[in-house]
């Protein structure tokens, strides 16, 4: 029966090349990330949200065949993110990946999907070996990355005159990929590194930590950890007088989402950089009240850039005809992304996805007059600065 | 400056003091669980829950009554402890007759459902509690600085160690405590009523574990993983001190917690796994734990 449906289709194929092909009649987005742990507000359901109201947006079908979102925790655990990926491509015809959030899950599951053949877009995690020599044809980087972070972090920091830095780092390849970075930037624009300490993910005290950094002299202490590490890192360094005592601390990556959790009392003053900020402008906020309704809470870069990633992937299949990895994957590196999130966004050959950034400081408590509203935008940073050449990424597939 | 192995006194000295810190949290959460093995038989792997329910306890008392950190400090643990008693009450004491590993399922189903719990209404990154007005700031003693909240845990929490250490080894309702473990039924032939000293019991060891997260909200995100990142470490400190022993478990506190703080100085990534070497050398060389009875 099925090799009769089959060859059916495939003659309607053949005869009418208008009809779109759409495998399993469904088109299966799959939101893997952190639901429980320590990023499960900077992505976490919140992106499930995100996806689903891109769905929405999008007319809830593509080429006539309904589009459904499916998502799972991965509890930041590569082998478990691994296998939840497997079954979704092998058993229930899942055709994409997206979010994974932690960046060890998403250089495992993009592995794993360019072994299979299909499409992911990675919007929560943040090294740049996505991109970099683990890139792959259909595997793609939204929203942010480290480098961008530390082009837009630290050369701020840098330019005010926090020359030295001494670095707080998650034991593990996003806090890597992160100090490595920012240490680039910030040796390249004059400054230098004085050092750094290793911290385990999921740390509740940094005590110890910080009075290293504190006794290390340097001017700048940059977190490059993220989610609940970095507000406790925030919290207890005013314990330990930080601030007062002359350091500044960079966190490199924060966002609404943490800015929130932390309260902006403690927050106030702080330089961090995001892609989105629903505040921007009346397009932005105007999605952030869609979202806050959805939500309780107001988007930051990761949730907003889910949503254009399921945009662009939906695009891309209607661009493309058909929901065949390649053909979809190409569509993706040729369209432009124009969304909420993104204006004239482009797609490099290595898979980033090249927009403007923004450099962010958190309002003061008094200036913040309506809820959420954390932060002043100083300055924005156009994507080909913010991101790293693709020629100089390292990726095989760069051709020119 | 002068050196000890190639790390300045300053910050060794440092260190030890924030070492000295965490043992006070160890210290008194695993105290809490010490009394409840020692004398329910039952490992109570909801601890860290009843120590965040605690933090949410003071959070919600300020931000929906306004009740500050000083009376939080008192209704916050007794609100967690009669909860703890509620529990016992309906549902863990019908698992006494068991084998122990009931217990630990039970209490481990709870922990995972009060933290979802907490996770769906208040999310996982927390919220912040400031520290009380009084203890705000922070003392420079010229080889570090010292919050003085920090040192106000350290006070706290040695205070309410040896009181619970003196109510269970010398007073009247100790001894009764004490001997209604070692023969139920006998205690209860005088006319002692053993169910409710278990009951009791078990409130007090989450009220123990309540007024440590009223002590760890100004210090941490109040956030509801804040147990479960902690429980694991002071299940070690109880083993490593002998499980039951109270005495153990409050001096074993403060030494896991040193021992913790020092490796963060010479070797930062092996700092959340030291603990359980130190367990595994001690459950090697003195099975029973170092304060535990051979049995």
């Amino acid at each position: 029966m099925r090799k009769v449906l089959l060859s059916a289709a495939s003659v309607a194929a053949l005869t009418s090349p208008a009809v779109a092909q759409v495998s399993d009649d469904v088109v299966k987005i799959g939101i893997l990330n952190d639901q429980s742990g320590v990023y499960a507000d900077f992505g976490g359901k919140f992106s499930y949200q995100a996806a689903l109201m891109a769905v929405e947006d999008f007319g809830g079908k593509v080429l006539d065949m309904p589009v459904q979102v499916v998502t799972a925790d991965h509890q930041n655990k590569p082998d478990i993110a691994s296998n939840i990926a497997r079954q979704w491509y092998d058993t229930e015809q899942v055709d994409a990946i997206m979010e994974l959030t932690t960046s060890s899950v998403a250089l495992a599951v993009q592995a794993l999907s360019r072994e299979k053949q299909k499409v992911t877009i990675t919007t929560g995690a943040a090294t740049t070996e996505l991109t970099g020599a683990q890139c792959s044809p259909f595997g793609f980087h939204w929203a942010y990355d480290t480098h961008a972070l530390a082009i837009g972090t630290g050369g701020a920091l840098v330019e005010q005159g926090g020359d030295s830095w001494y670095f707080l780092t998650a034991d593990y390849a996003f806090g890597y990929s992160l100090e490595e970075n920012t240490g680039a930037v910030v040796k390249d624009r004059g400054g230098n590194v004085v050092g750094a300490v290793r911290h385990p993910l999921a740390t509740t005290d940094f005590s110890s930590f910080l009075l290293q950094a504190q006794a290390s002299g340097a001017k700048v202490i940059g977190l490059a950890n993220a989610g609940l590490d970095t507000q406790n890192a925030i919290k207890q360094a005013g314990e330990f007088g930080i601030v007062q005592g002359g350091q500044r601390l960079a966190a490199l990556l924060f966002t609404l989402a943490e800015v929130h959790g932390l309260g902006i009392d403690s927050a106030q003053g702080l330089t961090l950089t995001e892609s989105f900020y629903w505040n921007r402008n009346e397009e932005s906020a105007a999605f952030g009240k869609r979202f806050m309704e959805r939500t309780g809470a107001m988007p930051n870069m990761v949730h907003a850039g889910t949503y254009s990633a399921v945009t662009s992937y939906l695009k891309a299949i209607e661009a493309a005809g058909t929901d065949a990895t390649e053909a979809v994957a190409g569509k993706l590196h040729e369209l432009p992304v124009e969304d909420v999130f993104a204006k004239g966004g482009k797609v490099a050959q290595n898979g980033r996805m090249i927009s403007d950034v923004y450099l962010l400081e958190v309002k003061k408590p008094g200036d913040s007059d309506v809820p959420w509203d954390y932060f002043n935008v100083l300055a924005t940073i156009p994507g080909d600065q913010a991101y790293r050449n693709p020629a100089e990424s390292g990726c095989p597939l760069v051709t020119n | 400056m002068t050196m000890i192995f190639g790390i300045p006194i300053q910050a060794l000295m440092g260190q030890l003091l924030v070492g000295l810190i965490n043992g006070s949290f160890y210290a008194l959460l695993s105290l809490g669980l010490a009394v409840i093995f020692g004398l329910l038989r039952v490992i109570n792997f909801a601890h860290g829950a009843q120590y965040m329910m605690g933090a949410f306890v003071a959070l919600l008392l300020l931000t929906q009554t306004g009740i500050g950190y000083w009376p939080a400090l008192l209704i916050a643990p007794l609100i967690v402890g009669l909860f703890g008693a509620l529990i016992e009450r309906t549902m863990l004491s019908r698992l006494y007759k068991l084998d122990h590993l009931y217990g630990l399922l039970f209490t481990f189903g709870l922990a995972l459902t009060l933290e979802g719990t907490f996770r769906w209404f208040f999310g996982s990154s927390g919220q912040p509690y400031a520290p009380p007005a009084a203890l705000t700031g922070a003392v420079n003693l010229g080889f570090m600085f010292l919050p003085i909240y920090r040192g106000w845990v350290v006070v706290a929490s040695l205070a309410v160690c040896i009181g619970v250490w003196l109510l269970i080894e010398k007073t009247k309702l100790g001894s009764y405590l004490r001997a209604a473990t070692e023969n139920p039924t006998l205690v209860q032939s005088f006319g002692i009523n053993v169910p409710l000293l278990l009951t009791f019991t078990y409130g007090l060891g989450a009220a123990l574990a309540g007024f440590a997260g009223v002590l760890a909200a100004p210090v941490y995100q109040v956030s509801p993983l804040m147990g479960s990142n902690l429980i694991i470490v002071v299940f070690a400190v109880v083993v490593v001190g002998g499980m039951g022993s109270i005495l153990g478990a409050i001096v074993t506190g403060y030494m896991l917690g040193i021992a913790e703080g020092l490796t963060k100085v010479f070797y930062p990534e092996a700092s959340n796994i030291v603990i359980f070497v130190i367990m595994a050398i001690v459950l090697i060389l003195r099975p029973a734990g170092l304060f535990g009875k051979d049995a």
